[in-house]
C-alpha cells in the first residue's frame, strides 16, 4: 500500500516512516506541507494519507479539505497526526471528513491501532 | 510638538517683539517715559504667554501619547500574557528535551550490556567450535558445548527482542524535535512581535502614534491561528483557556461522540 506522510519536521516524517515499516508498510513517500503534498496525491496513486496540522503555506486541515473536494481523491483515507488538541479543531477535522486523529506525542501502539481501525471501517463500509 | 508650527509661531513673536523694540527706542528718544514703561511691561507679558502656550501644548502632547500607549492593547497583552506564556513554553522545551535525552540514554544503557554479553558468549562458543573441528573435544566437552549453544540461542532470541524494543524507544524519543520546534517557532514569532511594538513605542515617544487597528488585527489573528495551528498545548499558558484534549483517550471519546 502506497502511503504519503506529510509533516514539516523531517524528524517526525522519519519516525512515522520507521513505525510504518515496522507495521509492514514499506511503500511510503514524504511531503513537507499541504501545497507540496496535494500535487503528489493528484499524480501518484496513494492509498493512504498521514498528515500533520501545523505546517507553513498549506496547513493539514486545508489539505484535508482540498482532498475531500477533489473528485478523484475524495475517498482517500486520511489520518491526522498532530499536536493540535483543541476541541474546536478536532471537531473541525471531523466535519471535514478525517478518518482518524492522533495527538502528539503518540505511541507506536496508537498508530498501529488507528490505522487498523480505519481499514476495518473501510472494509465494513464496502 | 510639531516643529514647523512652533518655528512659525516663534518667528511671528520675534517679528512683533522687534517691532515693539523699535517703537520703544523711538519713545525713549522722544522722552515719552510713560508710554515706554507700558511697552516694556507688554513685552514681558508677551514672553510669558508664549512660554505658557508652549508648556500647554507639550502637556497635551504628553497626555495624548500616554493615552495612545494605554490604548495599544497588543502591547499590554504581550506583557501581561504572552511574555509569561513564553517563559512557560521555553520551560516546556527544557523539560521535553531532558525527557528525550533521558529516554535515549536509558535505552542505550540497557542495550549496550546485552550486546557485550552476546559478544562474550559468541567468542567463547567460537573457540569451543574451533576445538571441536580440530577433534580436541571429549564427549563430555561436546555435551557442554551443545548445552552452551542452546543457552546462547535462547538468550539471542530474548535479547534481540529487548534490543528492538529499546531501539524503537530511541526512535519515538526523537519526537521532541517536532514538538519543541513548533513551540520555539511560536516564541520566535513573539520576539518579533515585541520588537515591532518596541519600535512603535520609540515612535510614540517621538510623536504621538495612535494605533486603533491593533485590537482588530489581534482578533483577526486569533481566528486565523486555529486554522494554521498553534503547536503543542503547553500547561500553565493561555493554551489552557480553550478546551484542550490532553490524552488520546479524550480525542477518541470526542470523536466517538461525533459518530466516529
Amino acid at each position: 500500500m502506497k502511503i504519503l506522510i506529510v509533516d514539516d519536521f523531517s524528524t517526525m516524517r522519519r519516525i512515522i516512516k520507521n513505525l510504518l515499516r515496522d507495521l509492514g508498510y514499506n511503500n511510503t513517500s514524504e511531503a513537507d506541507d499541504g501545497s507540496s503534498a496535494l500535487p503528489m496525491l493528484q499524480n501518484g496513486n496513494f492509498e493512504f494519507l498521514i498528515t500533520d496540522w501545523n505546517m507553513p503555506n498549506m496547513p493539514g486541515i486545508e489539505l484535508l479539505k482540498a482532498v475531500r473536494a477533489d473528485a478523484r481523491l475524495k475517498d482517500l483515507p486520511v489520518l491526522m497526526v498532530t499536536a493540535e488538541a483543541k476541541r474546536e479543531q478536532i471537531v473541525e477535522a471531523a466535519q471535514a471528513g478525517v478518518n482518524g486523529y492522533i495527538i502528539k506525542p503518540f505511541t507506536a501502539e496508537t498508530l498501529k491501532e488507528k490505522i487498523e481501525k480505519i481499514f476495518e471501517r473501510l472494509q465494513t463500509a464496502d | 510638538m510639531n516643529e514647523e508650527s512652533s518655528t512659525s509661531l516663534e518667528s511671528e513673536i520675534q517679528r512683533r517683539q522687534l517691532e515693539q523694540a523699535r517703537e520703544l527706542v523711538k519713545l525713549m528718544e522722544s522722552g515719552d517715559d510713560l508710554q515706554a514703561g507700558k511697552l516694556i511691561e507688554e513685552l514681558g507679558r508677551m514672553h510669558e504667554s508664549l512660554l505658557f502656550q508652549q508648556i500647554g501644548k507639550l502637556t497635551r502632547d504628553l497626555h495624548e501619547a500616554l493615552n495612545g500607549f494605554r490604548m495599544d492593547s497588543r502591547l499590554s497583552e504581550i506583557t501581561e500574557e504572552e511574555i509569561p506564556d513564553a517563559k512557560e513554553r521555553l520551560n516546556y522545551v527544557v523539560v521535553m528535551t531532558e525527557q528525550a535525552a533521558n529516554r535515549t540514554l536509558t535505552a542505550v544503557e540497557t542495550v549496550l550490556p546485552l550486546i557485550e554479553s552476546l559478544t562474550q558468549q559468541a567468542s567463547e562458543l567460537g573457540s569451543d567450535w574451533q576445538r571441536f573441528r580440530q577433534r580436541e573435544l571429549s564427549a563430555d566437552d561436546f555435551r557442554e558445548l551443545s548445552r552452551k549453544l542452546d543457552l546462547f540461542f535462547e538468550q539471542m532470541n530474548q535479547n534481540s527482542e529487548l534490543m528492538r524494543r529499546n531501539l524503537s524507544d530511541v526512535l519515538m524519543a526523537q519526537d521532541f524535535q517536532d514538538l519543541t520546534g513548533q513551540v520555539i517557532r511560536r516564541v520566535i514569532n513573539l520576539v518579533q512581535d515585541v520588537e515591532e511594538n518596541l519600535v512603535g513605542l520609540v515612535r510614540i515617544s517621538g510623536q504621538r502614534l495612535s494605533n486603533p487597528d491593533a485590537k482588530f488585527k489581534q482578533e483577526q489573528k486569533d481566528t486565523a491561528t486555529l486554522t494554521t495551528g498553534t503547536g503543542p498545548t503547553v500547561p500553565g499558558t493561555s493554551d489552557a483557556k480553550q478546551e484542550v484534549m490532553t490524552a488520546q483517550d479524550d480525542v477518541d471519546d470526542l470523536l466517538s461522540s461525533l459518530g466516529f
